[in-house]
Formats: C-alpha cells, sequence, structure tokens
C-alpha cells in the first residue's frame, strides 16, 4: 500500500530525514519510535504534505502513485490520515459542522453527491457509540477549550468518520491518562481491517500494549536503524534510547 | 434563533413574482433628468421643487445646506482617502429605468461570476446588472404585492418622497429627530440633497409579519448616493428590517452619504440588518466606492434596537450605526462584521449613549482583514449622571490574514454614574498555516478551510442575522476573502 524509498527531507534548511525505507502493506500495524529529534513527527508530515518541509529525494507512493506532487488535501482524498499531536482549535466551529464538510469535500473531489443529513447523522452517532463520545461534544467548539485527551479521542473520532486508507497516529498517547488510552486504542483496533493499515509513532512502549504492531521500526537520526516485531518494542523499553544512540 | 410562523419571506415573494404574469414594462423611459454638477442653494431648492415637496422640507433642506456651508470634512478617522471634490457632483439624477444592457453578454464576466456563486438566479442577475428582462420584476407590481399585505395591519412601507406627500405629519415630526442635520458634515449634506430612502412606520401594539426588505424595492436601486431612511416603531410594535442585497453593486456613484434613522418608542422593538457590498475598488486599489454613514436610533422606554451588519464592500468605509438609550430599561445592541481585503479601509464601530435607568447594551465586533487592507473598530460607550445601573458589555475581535493587512481598535468609555457595569474584551488573532494544514489533512482546500475559519469567527454575528440573510451573507465572506491567501 505504501511505499516510502530513500526519503530525504529538510525544514530550513536543516536535513531531518536522510534516507528512509518503509513498506506497509494492507492490514498491517507498523510501530516507529525513537528517541525525540529523531525525525518520528517529520516522516508523518511529509507524508501527510505539510510544505513546510521539503523533500530533497525520494518517493512516497500509495497505492502505486507517487504523492510529491499533490496538495495535502488530495493526499486525504487519496485516504491518508494524520492523527495530529498537537491538534490545532478552530474557534465557531462545530465539531459537526467540520466533519460535514470534511466528509463533503471528499466527497466531492471523488464526483459524488453531498452526504445526505440523516445518512451523516447516523454515521456520527454510530462513531461517537465507538469511541464513548457523549453527542453534547459535536456541538463544542473543535478542540476550543478540549482536554488533552478529549483532542486525541476527537482525532481517533475524526478517523473513523473519513474512514482512511493509512492512518498515522503520531504521539496519540501523549497527554492521555490509562482510561483515555484505553478507549482510544481500543478505537483504533475496532477500526483496523485487511484493508487499511496503520502507523503509530510513539515515544514509549506504553500504547503498544493496546494497540499490538505488526512490525515496529526505530527510527534515529533520520534513518530507520532496527526493524523487528513487536518485541522489539520491549526491548527499547528496557535498554532505552542509548542503546541504539550507543549502536550508532 | 426564533422563525415566526407563517411568515410572508423574500422567497415566498420571489415564488409571486416569478408565477406572475408581464404587467408592466421594463422600459418606463424618463427623460434624463441630470442636474448640472454643483451644488448651491439654487441646486438644494431645485431638488426640492423636483421632488415636488412642501416648503417645510425644502426650508429643511436649505437650512442643513447652510450649516454644511460651515462645516468640514471629519479627519479623525483611520482611513486615507483624496477628499471628493464637492462641487464635481450632480446632486440629482432621476432613477435608471432604461436597461444599460441588452443581454448578459454585455456585462463584465466577473461580475456574473460573483452572482452565480452568490446563487442569484438568472432573472434576478439581469435586474441586479442592469438588464432588460422578460419577466419583470417591476417596482409596481413588487410595491402592490407587498402593500396590500401590509396595509392590513396600518403598516406604511414606502419611499421618502411618497412619505413627504402621504404621511407630512409623520415625516414632519421625526426627520432630524436622532440625527440633527448638522450632527456631522456627511450627515448634514445628506439632509441637503437626500433623492430618496426609505420609510417605514410601524402602528402600536404590531408585530410587522415580514422581514422588510429594500432589496424588492428595485425603485430604491438608483438612488443610493444620498439616501435617507426613517423608521418608526410606534409603542409595542416589532418589525425587522433589511437593508442592502449581497450582490455587488457597481455604483457609478464614488460617493455614498446615507442617512438612517430609527425611533423606537416604548415597549417598541426594532431589529436593523444590513449587508453591504459595494464595489471596493480593484486589487490595486484603484475605484471603489467611498461609504460615509450616518445611522442611529432613539430608544425610548423598555424599547430596543438592534444593528447587525456585515460589511464587506467599499473603498472607504465611515460608519457608525448608533443608540441613544434614553428610555428607562432600553436596551441597544450592535453586532458587526467588517471585511477588509486588497487595499480597502474600513473604520466602523458604535456609539451606545446611556441617559436611561438600567439601559443596557452589547456589542460585538468581528473585524477580518486581508491583503493590505487596514480595519479599525471605533466605540463609545458613554453613561450619563443619570443612568444608574447602566451596564454594558463590548467585546472586539480582529481577525488578521497575511503580514501586510492590520486591525486597530479605539474603545472610547466615559461614564459619570460610578453605579455602571462597564465590560471591554478584545482579541486579535491571525489565521495560523497551521489550522489551514489541519483543514487540508481533513479534505478541506485551502479557500474552503478559510471560508470555514472566518465563519466560526464571525458566527456569533451570523447568528443575529436573519436566517434568509446569513446564509447568503456566510457566502459572501466566503467570496469577500477569495485569493486573499495563499
Amino acid at each position: 500500500m505504501l511505499q516510502i524509498k530513500n526519503l530525504h527531507a529538510k525544514v530550513e534548511d536543516k536535513d531531518i530525514l536522510k534516507g528512509i525505507n518503509l513498506t506497509v502493506n494492507a492490514g498491517e500495524v507498523h510501530a516507529i519510535m525513537g528517541p525525540n529529534g529523531s525525525g518520528k513527527s517529520t516522516l508523518s508530515a511529509v507524508i501527510a504534505g505539510n510544505e513546510n518541509y521539503e523533500v530533497t529525494e525520494g518517493e512516497v507512493i500509495l497505492d502505486g502513485e507517487d504523492l510529491s506532487e499533490l496538495a495535502p488535501e488530495e493526499r486525504a482524498h487519496k485516504g491518508v490520515f494524520l492523527s495530529f499531536q498537537y491538534p490545532v482549535e478552530i474557534p465557531g466551529v462545530s465539531v459537526t459542522n467540520f466533519m460535514k464538510t470534511a466528509i463533503n469535500e471528499s466527497r466531492k473531489a471523488k464526483g459524488l453527491e453531498e452526504m445526505p443529513a440523516n445518512e451523516m447523522l447516523k454515521l456520527i452517532r454510530e462513531k461517537s457509540e465507538l469511541l464513548e463520545i457523549d453527542r453534547k461534544f459535536m456541538s463544542r467548539s473543535l478542540n476550543e477549550g478540549f482536554s488533552g485527551g478529549e483532542k486525541k479521542r476527537n482525532e481517533i473520532f475524526q478517523m473513523a468518520m473519513l474512514d482512511p486508507k493509512l492512518a498515522i497516529l503520531d504521539e496519540t498517547d501523549s497527554g492521555l491518562d490509562i482510561d483515555a488510552l484505553r478507549i482510544v486504542a481500543n478505537g483504533v483496533n475496532k477500526l483496523k481491517s485487511d484493508k487499511n493499515a496503520v502507523i503509530v509513532i510513539t515515544h514509549y512502549q506504553r500504547l503498544l500494549d493496546y494497540i499490538v504492531p505488526d512490525f515496529v521500526h526505530v527510527l534515529y537520526n533520520g534513518k530507520i536503524v532496527k526493524s523487528g516485531g513487536k518485541e522489539l518494542a520491549y526491548e527499547l523499553e528496557e535498554k532505552g534510547y542509548d542503546w541504539i544512540k550507543n549502536e550508532n | 434563533m426564533t422563525k415566526v410562523v407563517n411568515k410572508y419571506t423574500e422567497d415566498d415573494l420571489k415564488i409571486e413574482l416569478e408565477n406572475k404574469e408581464y404587467e408592466y414594462g421594463f422600459y418606463t423611459d424618463i427623460e434624463s433628468d441630470t442636474f448640472p454638477v454643483g451644488l448651491s442653494e439654487d441646486i438644494v431648492r431645485a431638488i426640492s421643487q423636483k421632488k415636488e415637496e412642501p416648503q417645510w422640507m425644502t426650508d429643511w433642506r436649505i437650512e442643513a445646506f447652510r450649516a454644511w456651508q460651515e462645516m468640514t470634512e471629519p479627519t479623525w478617522a483611520n482611513v486615507h482617502y483624496d477628499k471628493p471634490d464637492f462641487q464635481a457632483i450632480s446632486y440629482y439624477s432621476a432613477p435608471k429605468k432604461k436597461a444599460k444592457y441588452n443581454s448578459l453578454d454585455e456585462v463584465d464576466p466577473e461580475l456574473l461570476e460573483t452572482f452565480k456563486k452568490l446563487g442569484i438566479s438568472l432573472d434576478e442577475q439581469k435586474v441586479l446588472a442592469g438588464v432588460a428582462v422578460d419577466i419583470v420584476m417591476d417596482s409596481v407590481s413588487v410595491a402592490t404585492t407587498f402593500k396590500k399585505t401590509l396595509s392590513e395591519k396600518g403598516i406604511i412601507f414606502c419611499s421618502i418622497s411618497e412619505a413627504i406627500k402621504e404621511h407630512p405629519e409623520l415625516v414632519q415630526k421625526y426627520i432630524g429627530s436622532v440625527v440633527p442635520q448638522k450632527d456631522n458634515f456627511y450627515a448634514a449634506l445628506n439632509s441637503a440633497v437626500f433623492s430618496d430612502g426609505s420609510f417605514c412606520y410601524i402602528p402600536k401594539g404590531v408585530r410587522c409579519p415580514m422581514e422588510l426588505s429594500t432589496y424588492f424595492r428595485i425603485n430604491q436601486a438608483g438612488t443610493g448616493q444620498f439616501e435617507r431612511t426613517l423608521v418608526i416603531a410606534d409603542e409595542g410594535s416589532y418589525v425587522s428590517y433589511l437593508e442592502g442585497c449581497t450582490a455587488p453593486s457597481r455604483d457609478e456613484n464614488q460617493l455614498h452619504a446615507a442617512v438612517v434613522e430609527l425611533i423606537a418608542l416604548d415597549d417598541a422593538e426594532i431589529k436593523y440588518s444590513t449587508v453591504q457590498n459595494w464595489y471596493p475598488g480593484n486589487k490595486e486599489g484603484k475605484g471603489g466606492v467611498f461609504n460615509f454613514v450616518t445611522k442611529r436610533g432613539l430608544c425610548e422606554k423598555n424599547a430596543k434596537i438592534s444593528w447587525t451588519q456585515v460589511e464587506t464592500g467599499s473603498a472607504v468605509t465611515w460608519k457608525y450605526p448608533s443608540c441613544v438609550l434614553k428610555g428607562d430599561n432600553s436596551v441597544g445592541e450592535f453586532y458587526s462584521i467588517a471585511v477588509t481585503n486588497n487595499f480597502q479601509q474600513a473604520d466602523t464601530g458604535t456609539k451606545m449613549v446611556h441617559l436611561g435607568k438600567n439601559t443596557k447594551s452589547t456589542i460585538i465586533s468581528k473585524g477580518i482583514s486581508a491583503g493590505k487592507s487596514q480595519n479599525s473598530y471605533r466605540g463609545l460607550v458613554q453613561i450619563s449622571a443619570r443612568a444608574e445601573n447602566a451596564r454594558n458589555f463590548s467585546q472586539c475581535d480582529s481577525l488578521l490574514m497575511g503580514n501586510n493587512c492590520g486591525a486597530h481598535t479605539f474603545p472610547y468609555i466615559e461614564s459619570k454614574n460610578p453605579s455602571a457595569k462597564i465590560e471591554h474584551e478584545a482579541t486579535t488573532s491571525k489565521i495560523g498555516e497551521d489550522q489551514v494544514f489541519y483543514c487540508n489533512q481533513r479534505g478541506i482546500p485551502t479557500e474552503k478551510a478559510i471560508a470555514l475559519i472566518v465563519n466560526g469567527f464571525s458566527k456569533d454575528v451570523l447568528n443575529k442575522l436573519p436566517m434568509e440573510f446569513a446564509v447568503e451573507a456566510q457566502k459572501l465572506l466566503e467570496i469577500s476573502l477569495e485569493g486573499s491567501v495563499g
């Protein structure tokens, strides 16, 4: 589904990604771990098409199509979803209105009619139940005054609504207490299928107890320096990142 | 929003008009009737004569003209423009009835594109652009439809010229009672030379069953330069009045100086909503309308006046819809969205003058600046010595787009009564790249993302507009800011 080949990227003349290679197939969960500053968030931003990052070399291919010339919204229409580490606030725009706009813009791009209101409401009801979200939440302004947990839950709710092919969860566990973590992880697990794939970016192994990865990759200094199964996450947790740093 | 059941809406009227047979021609060709340029007492007299006004009206105009001659143009506003030459303007021109074009093909395609985006029907487009149409929304038939419904309730809604002739006692009593002839430079000029405008009277205890709108009074379309509006809500009555049109108006007149006076007698309520979308000039800042408006309402006991405005047009805007809260327990409200783009300049806000006891005012102002524009909020909250327990809440929010525009807030507070409670909140924010990227990532293109963010920012004010207007206003915000980011 996703192939990243020799990806180099920089921000403000600083090279961050220095040759990433990664293949993700449908039905798989990949975890990307690494110390602060290793390039984890940059990788997610580059896949999503954030224009603050300049790709200097390499390719990101989704279902055989090179994404590099596509705008962020076009990538979203193709099924790329990013759960943000720091979701932004949009005052005055309700969660419902935001989702309605997002879904209908995607449909428009695919040449479909707008989703009928009753269908939209049904979908919202279904997905908010999945994530144990109070319906009152839907009329609040997007992320405004949300707690850390609410913000992250809202990200996963949006993922559920948009039903992406490739979901990248950037530090979704940060700022979550154990109950919220469980709810979010359960949500992700329920959304998993053999048609989509998930990349979990995390600093700690904690989240991976709930969302069990098929593959774990360690990112250090802009490169994937180690790959393995889920046991690699435990090894990292035990030995700490110094183990990686010392080896490289 | 509470909607009155069985209300006669503009949509109803539109349907009625579309189904109407051709009754009157669009070509009621009045002979060319434009006065020579320049302004003098003779011209003022001539305007009054042309309109067959009674002596008192002529005298009133002359008085205004003499005052105006002694006055100078105000310079305190945060706007910069070349002062108009008042002797180079023609002060009377008969309403343009003759179509400018024979078909839509001759009309500026950019204008038509905007019409299309606003969802304006083809026939309406023709009327607005000044194209001859087959099915005519003729002023006479519109007036007839309106008047029948209104006259059953005793409501008077007509042009001010007609009111001067038909209802002189009301006009004479109230004109200039809220905005005196000498109030300010532009008000004095308007008082001397006003061409036409609207008059509305709601009798005691009557709730006007429909939104009164000038939009469908096509005969008003060509007389906008020095418009005069007078709305009187008698004791215990209610009226919601809509002014303007979301469609862009490309007026050849560069200078507009309107006066609007509202009178809400005891227990009456007036809601006055404006959408202003005059030609703002081109992207280089050439051309565009100068809009210098004086709008003020007077509240008697327990009365309420709400001003709601969405300002997106004009090159220069100078406008402060105000409330004089004379009666005890009266309420004044001002809700405003002002958008400036490219080289537009807006200095707008309100004055809330608290004279009575327990008077309350609310000000919510949302300024959106893009391009190289300058957007200023200027507001005065004045509490007089006898206004016990007066309350004011003001909130002024500014949203900036890009790095070349400006937002300014000039709040003035004068309180002479220690029991007053006055709150002022102000925020300035910028549409962040991170907000736009967040929307993009969810599949929302940048233009749509901006519209979403701007509409969210303006929501508190958009909610105050009548439903039909609010939808149009939202689209208008979107269009006004097109191409302003990225």
